[in-house]
């Protein structure tokens, strides 16, 4: 069984959300995901700076199996990358949802309420 | 259609995450697979390869049938058990599989075959075997499977029944032997030491259990594929299919050119082929900075493009290997386009790891 904490946002493409209190989002692949992915060799992180909007590719990750997109979930600006994952991509397996985040946006419009809630995402999952 | 081996509920039971893998449901790791790998390389791991299908061929001119369809010269096997592997061509010299085939007797060949080929090519055999009054016996109440990693055969011994062990310890490697409806192959598709059991369906799964218990460690068929393109094997449907001839497949060395009057199959396209000069190779590509290489990548050289045929990330070597087919005159080094960059990959023979150790 998949964890999926209640206080986080989803997506369809397996991208998990979190607002912290600096108004940042942190973005990571779900449980789920990386368990559907297997053991992580390798992540292209965007760089910081850079702008997407949502729904653009803008990370890959992959495991021995193969190389999956990662999809901008919300509109605005790379500030920080997970520098960690550089060496060490399994920590996205060992931790998908804290040390294995992706990267931190800063929001360009009020998006994240229109994003799945836990339960959403569970019964995304479970069929 | 979804296929299930007799090993399925041990798969599910022993927590293995199941896939279709050509059309058969099978297990692509107990967990990780690069676990898997490194228990392989570093101890002993089983594989369930029951979906790979054991054709007897019995009575009648075997050996003149085997020396028409296949590329390799049974002629080479003169004692009993010995092995060799070989492809199968067609007339265009593509080729249709690549096979294992054991002399056991004059009247008694065993094949084995890939899963996802295996309807052609009992179809290809059947069509032949008739000329030569050969019989041809699939062998579907047969298990399959692979004990491979140093201390395989050490283990595999112990799990073994009593009159099975007798015939399997002597085994030289390449070698098999068969004892009742058992059969060990000291053969197998990782590099590394082991043996191929062939048993009774029936008796498969407490089989599995007794090769658990005596410390041999499930392995999925991710760890498979790592393993073997380490090995520098190749596998049929990506580094060889109906459309690439051997010559440009890594695979000449198993063509036997020798009789000249042998006319197998595909041979006057081959001849031909090799004649006016061949003009790609299989190399095996090291990525030098990070990312994975993986099959269809173009491959940018000096002499001209290639592509690659298999790729992956080697947890043996930490880095990203591939085979790829390439112009002849590549030199040492080449580019490989991922996602729209060209990145720096070293050229090498194409075989990664043997016996454990880097090549």
């Amino acid at each position: 069984m998949s964890e999926v904490p209640s206080e986080l946002k989803y997506t369809e493409s397996h991208e998990w959300l979190r607002l912290e209190d600096d108004g940042l989002v942190t973005v990571g692949v779900t449980d789920h995901a990386q368990a559907l992915l297997g053991d992580l060799v390798f992540v292209e992180l965007p760089e910081a700076g850079t702008e997407f909007v949502a729904g653009d590719e803008c990370c890959v990750v992959e495991s021995v199996k193969a190389a999956s997109d990662v999809y901008m979930p919300i509109s605005g600006e790379i500030v920080e990358i997970n520098e960690a994952l550089a060496d060490e991509p399994e920590i996205i397996n060992s931790s998908p949802y804290d040390s294995g985040w992706l990267f931190k946006v800063k929001p360009s419009a009020n998006e994240l309420a229109d994003l799945m809630d836990a339960d959403a995402y569970q019964a995304e999952i479970d069929e | 259609m979804t296929n299930k081996t007799v090993l399925f509920e041990k798969h599910v039971e022993y927590n293995g995450k199941i896939v279709d893998f050509a059309g058969w449901q099978m297990p692509v790791n107990y967990g990780s697979q690069i676990d898997e790998h490194h228990q392989v390389r570093n101890d002993a791991g089983m594989f369930d390869v029951s979906h790979m299908v054991i054709i007897d061929l019995k009575g009648g001119d075997i050996k003149g049938l085997l020396q028409k369809i296949l590329a390799n010269d049974v002629a080479k096997l003169t004692e009993s058990g010995k092995a060799l592997y070989s492809c199968m061509l067609n007339p265009e010299g593509g080729v249709i599989d690549d096979l294992i085939v054991y002399y056991m007797s004059d009247d008694w060949y065993r094949v084995v075959v890939n899963a996802g080929t295996a309807e052609k090519d009992i179809a290809w055999i059947s069509k032949y075997a008739a000329d030569f009054g050969v019989s041809v016996n699939v062998r579907d109440d047969l298990a399959m499977i692979a004990v491979q990693g140093p201390k395989a055969r050490e283990k595999a011994l112990e799990a073994l029944p009593v009159d099975v062990v007798e015939a399997a310890t002597p085994l030289k490697r390449f070698y098999g032997a068969d004892c009742g409806e058992w059969f060990v192959g000291r053969t197998g598709y990782t590099g590394e030491d082991g043996f191929e059991i062939m048993l009774p369906s029936s008796e498969a799964p407490a089989f599995w259990d007794r090769l658990a218990e005596a410390g041999v460690k499930p392995c999925g068929l991710g760890a498979r594929d790592t393993l073997r393109l380490e090995a520098g094997m190749n596998l049929y449907g990506t580094d060889m299919t109906e459309e690439t001839s051997p010559l440009i497949s890594g695979l000449g060395w198993t063509i036997a050119w020798q009789p000249e009057e042998r006319d197998f199959i595909g041979r006057s396209v081959i001849a031909k082929e090799k004649a006016d000069g061949v003009k790609q190779k299989i190399v095996g590509l090291i990525l030098e900075g990070r990312g994975v290489l993986r099959g269809h990548q173009k491959v940018v050289t000096a002499a001209g493009d290639g592509e690659i045929t298999s790729g992956t990330f080697s947890p043996s070597l930490q880095k990203s290997i591939a085979l790829a087919r390439v112009p002849v005159d590549i030199g040492d080094s080449c580019e490989v386009d991922i996602r729209g960059k060209l990145l720096k990959a070293a050229v090498v023979k194409p075989v990664f790891v043997r016996d454990g150790k880097p090549v």
